[in-house]
């Protein structure tokens, strides 16, 4: 064998990867729906901590700085293996799909909660005092009048971020949930051929570089005017 | 609550632990003391090469920032970390999060250092030529002190995700403080060791965080 031979034994060899192709789809749909489920979970939870922080009770708006600060400090792979290795041994068991959910949706959470805030506190004074002297009830003025200005501004960090915290899925494999790395992995252990891994490096870069180009196109497409 | 106690805030175990700890904590301190400035360098190279005239440079450069940035930091590491030993190239775990780390990081930063440089206006390079200054001096004297000045709060916070990201490398058997944790949890049965290592991250962490915090406030209120 040549070596250019080996080479494509090595890292492209057809038997291998057509064994265990259905293998990564079947991962690739299970990253598809895990990182949905964390984007949904965890903008909606990020904003809904937004909100309840512009009422500006002192007690809950301490607590959820605390929260939020502790979700930012924390490396997410240790929030994982907290919850799938850590919470058992109190009596709380969480599958490897809920514990990485779990995780990173909180985690999004926290992010998105700092950038909704940010973009509340951008829209000035003025325009709080305004919508409540016409008769607006807080809550009608934050609804009707901020968060329309406020979640504007936040589109693009927020698309970065939400990008790199989907990116997070794969640390799923650490715990055992099937996405495609841990299938690449699992696959390039029975095989002892890293075809599987090339293949499963393949499925992210098919679902993440279209992310990758969105995240661009919104970049430019909301583009604060600096 | 005794229970609480005892499984995650257990004195004896932690006792027991904490050689293992320290050494780990270490351990992710010297990565992180080698990554990041790799990273810093190479994002700054990949940003200064950005600038150049060539149109297949600037592609190519696009590209590669693009490709690694659609990875996630972990498919690289694997790849790396257990296909680059079927080349005869073994780099060892240190040597297999490095490279992954460099290939990650400097298209993040050099998208952040790109972005600063672009926010230099055209008449500063003009200006800077025409006073006798060569492309070279301009780029090192004028544009990149202004272009990093106006980043910094983004280099921190990429900062911030390369240290986190650093616990990565436990899965390749790297003993940093992640490692070091999941040893020490498996061999006493107890999470006392991963709660620990948790609080040494946010107290490391907290501050950079808080600092993060304030800069975003101030960005986005400006706007």
């Amino acid at each position: 064998m040549t070596s250019l031979e080996r080479l494509a034994d090595t890292f492209f060899n057809v038997p291998v990867m057509v064994q265990y192709l259905p293998k990564i789809v079947e991962g690739f749909f299970v990253t598809i729906e895990l990182a949905l489920a964390v984007v949904v979970a965890g903008i909606a939870a990020g904003l809904l901590l937004a909100v309840v922080r512009a009422f500006r009770v002192r007690a809950v708006n301490f607590c959820i700085v605390l929260v939020v600060d502790v979700l930012r400090a924390l490396p997410p792979l240790v929030i994982i293996i907290a919850f799938y290795f850590a919470l058992p041994t109190i009596g709380i068991r969480l599958s490897a799909w809920v514990a990485t959910w779990l995780a990173l949706a909180l985690v999004l959470a926290a992010f998105a909660e700092e950038i909704f805030w940010a973009g509340i506190l951008s829209v000035p004074k003025g325009q709080w005092e305004a919508a409540r002297s016409t008769g607006l009830t807080f809550l009608q003025t934050l609804t009707e009048v901020v968060l329309p200005q406020a979640v504007r501004l936040t589109i693009p960090p927020l698309t970065n971020r939400t990008i790199a915290i989907t990116k997070g899925t794969a640390l799923g494999a650490v715990v055992a949930v099937g996405e495609i790395l841990y299938q690449a992995q699992t696959a390039y252990s029975f095989s002892y051929n890293p075809s599987p891994l090339l293949l499963g490096a393949l499925a992210y870069l098919i679902l993440f570089v279209p992310v990758v180009y969105f995240g661009r196109w919104i970049e430019t497409r909301f583009a604060w005017k600096r | 609550m005794e229970l609480l106690l005892h499984s995650f805030f257990n004195l004896g175990i932690l006792q027991q632990a904490w050689p293992f700890l320290l050494s780990g904590f270490w351990m992710t301190v010297k990565l992180t003391l080698v990554v990041v400035p790799l990273g810093l360098a190479g994002g700054l190279a990949v940003a200064l090469a950005s600038t150049a005239r060539s149109r297949p440079v600037r592609w190519l450069l696009i590209a590669y920032v693009d490709f690694f940035r659609a990875f996630p930091p972990l498919v690289l590491l694997m790849f790396i970390a257990f296909g680059l030993p079927f080349l005869k190239l073994d780099l060892g775990a240190f040597g297999a999060v490095a490279l992954s780390f460099l290939l990650n990081t400097s298209s993040y930063y050099g998208e952040i250092f790109r972005a600063g440089i672009e926010s230099i206006p055209r008449g500063q390079y003009e200006a800077a030529r025409s006073t006798g200054l060569s492309a070279v001096q301009t780029l090192g004297y004028v544009v990149v002190p202004q272009a990093v000045r106006n980043v910094v709060p983004d280099l921190i916070s990429n900062t911030l995700e390369v240290i986190k990201l650093t616990s990565i490398a436990s899965v390749v058997a790297l003993p940093e403080l992640l490692f070091a944790a999941r040893e020490a949890q498996s061999v006493t049965y107890n999470a006392t060791p991963i709660i620990a290592a948790g609080i040494i991250y946010l107290v490391c962490l907290w501050p950079l965080v808080r600092l993060l915090s304030r800069f975003e406030h101030r960005q986005i209120a400006v706007h």
